[in-house]
């Protein structure tokens, strides 16, 4: 009987191992592979370099990308905190609004990119009349992040020993203050981690921002104008341009790799430090 | 005063996520009522033939749903055992030492973009079975599989996490009565923790089902009823990212139609969740 149960035991061990490698090798895999033929067809040209149908240059995603980003977060960032501060300090434990709340934002984390990228179209670019633009995506997307930072700083205020906000009250500071002054700075290092991992949701996304954003190769006027991200980019380039396109693609792609893996670096080395802060 | 005024904008900024619910359920449904309205709700969930260029167009989206539980079902027999396993590796097994890269390399694979999958797929999945088994490559197969690995960072962190959960006092009790460590995980830790592991694969579900871009670059879109796994295959989101560039009149609002249905399977399986988290309240873990 015992080595019967050594060997299923035995097994079970393997099945462990064996699952922890084909993790690690299928992240190494598609890493490798796309870093390698990245550098392989690496060109600066195709990077900075102007656009045009002989050179699909990334430079106008980039700029792109960027706006994005930044509008994105513009909308979602401050909301998304405010509304932690709500849920976390202001509304009662238990109270309709939290649960109501709560079930809003679990509902829209759910929610398939794509759906959201019909929805940004319908409403943001036909009935609001922003059409194909870098506003409309910005919407859409903004509307995506925002179950993403609220958890997580509403995690990072949860946090925050009680004896702060104690320790503020005693000192004959009002509510509003404590929350500015002592709560939301001790939670900080958790909200910027949020941000910095929302932005790498705004690089990463396609399916939103291909009918919201579009997807003309164009460096944008105004935020009115279509333009595309480096993820439509990449797409449109493996969809439409053959052989070369597969190059840009792998360079896009690596470009991708390369932002996502230092935002995630940053986020973890900014969102470690919350715990290690109330420790002593 | 002042503080007031605070409360209450702090009150409507967190409205909007409700807001943005309401609006997004309006929208979607509305904008699918037309189409549901012309061509019927039963002919257009069990119709095998969408033809929206045909005069009279036809539109039926079976074989999408069909496609879509099928590349759902394949992710899930790939990813939920590496999932679970890699979870448990994660919280019993890992050194310490190589805790921390490990956990950043699952966040990694959480964050990579779809695209990429669905460009690795594209690029070595599908010339692999087309090499090797029937058919162009372009199949069930190649989608199961990238979306098996796209649903692996959600089915570890959240499995991880419930797995740690569980009451030391289980684990060191099963070994203390003679268990040995595997026993003591998958008889006494894992039972413990189902509720958590349960809630990873929903939500890893819910990953599969919603996602586009990978699945568009690997499956082949033909709309179809594959019958083997080496077959093209059209899921819901493939039809909407499609056709929604150059669609109008009804063919659009069957688009949409297509995407409320796919609303529906995600607000039926947060139902599930919602299920499975009040089962662990009342069972007082």
């Amino acid at each position: 009987m015992a080595s019967r149960k050594n060997v299923f035991s035995i097994i079970l061990k393997v099945f462990v191992y064996l699952a922890m490698g084909v993790t690690v090798l299928s992240l190494a895999g598609i890493l490798s592979y796309i870093l390698v033929n990245g550098v392989k067809t690496f060109k600066w040209s195709l990077i900075f370099g102007k656009f045009s149908s002989q050179n699909p240059s990334m430079s106008f995603a980039i700029v792109t990308t960027c706006v994005t980003i930044f509008l994105t977060l513009l909308m979602a960032a401050p909301l998304s905190v405010f509304c932690a501060v709500y849920l976390t300090e202001y509304a009662k434990r238990g109270s309709k609004i939290v649960r109501y709340v709560r079930l809003a934002t679990e509902t829209l984390a759910g929610i398939p990119s794509i759906v959201f990228g019909l929805f940004g179209a319908i409403f943001f670019g036909t009935v609001l009349g922003f059409g194909y633009s870098i506003l409309t995506g910005c919407f859409t997307v903004a509307i995506m992040l925002l179950p993403v930072i609220i958890r997580q700083t509403e995690e990072a205020i949860k946090a925050v020993p009680d004896l702060y906000r104690e320790g503020s009250y005693g000192l004959g500071a009002s509510k509003l203050r404590t929350v500015f002054k002592i709560v939301v700075p001790s939670a900080a290092p958790g909200i910027v981690s949020a941000i910095i991992l929302s932005m790498g949701r705004i690089i990463g996304e396609t399916a939103a921002l291909i009918f919201t954003l579009g997807s003309v190769a164009q460096l944008p006027g105004s935020l009115l104008d279509s333009s595309r991200t480096l993820a439509v980019h990449m797409y449109i380039a493996t969809r439409d341009g053959g052989a070369a396109g597969r190059e840009v693609a792998f360079l896009t792609g690596t470009v991708l790799v390369f932002i996502i893996f230092l935002m995630n670096v940053a986020a973890s080395y900014i969102g470690g430090k919350v715990g290690k802060d109330f420790e002593n | 005063m002042k503080e007031k005024i605070a409360e209450y904008f702090f009150l409507i900024c967190s409205l909007i996520s409700i807001g943005a619910v309401a609006l997004i359920c309006f929208f979607i449904f509305r904008g699918a009522y037309p189409a549901v309205q012309t061509v019927g709700l039963w002919p257009f969930l069990t119709g095998g033939l969408w033809k929206p260029t045909d005069i009279p167009p036809l539109f039926g989206i079976f074989n999408m749903i069909v496609g879509s539980v099928y590349v759902t079902a394949g992710a899930c027999l790939i990813g939920v055992p590496v999932g679970v396993f890699t979870a448990v590796y994660m919280a019993k097994y890992c050194p310490q030492k190589i805790y921390a890269g490990m956990s950043q390399l699952v966040s990694l694979l959480a964050g990579i973009p779809s695209i990429i999958y669905g460009f690795f797929g594209m690029m070595l999945i599908v010339p692999f079975i087309a090499d090797n088994f029937s058919g162009n490559g372009n199949s069930v197969l190649a989608a199961s599989i990238v979306l098996g690995v796209m649903v692996l960072p959600t089915i570890i962190k959240v499995s991880e996490v419930s797995l740690k959960a569980v009451p030391k006092t289980y684990y060191e009790g099963a070994l203390a009565l003679g268990a040995t460590k595997e026993q003591s995980i998958f008889f006494v830790l894992i039972p413990a923790a189902k509720s958590g592991i349960l809630t990873g694969i929903v939500l890893g579900i819910g990953r599969a089902i919603g996602e586009t871009m990978a699945v568009v670059m690997v499956a082949g879109n033909a709309n179809i009823l594959p019958e083997t796994i080496f077959k093209s295959v059209r899921t819901l989101t493939a039809n909407i990212v499609l056709e929604m560039g150059y669609a109008s009149g009804t063919h659009f609002d069957a688009i949409v139609a297509t995407g409320a249905v796919l609303f529906v399977f995600i607000l039926l399986l947060n139902l599930v969740l919602g299920v499975i988290n009040k089962g662990s309240k009342t069972a007082g873990t």
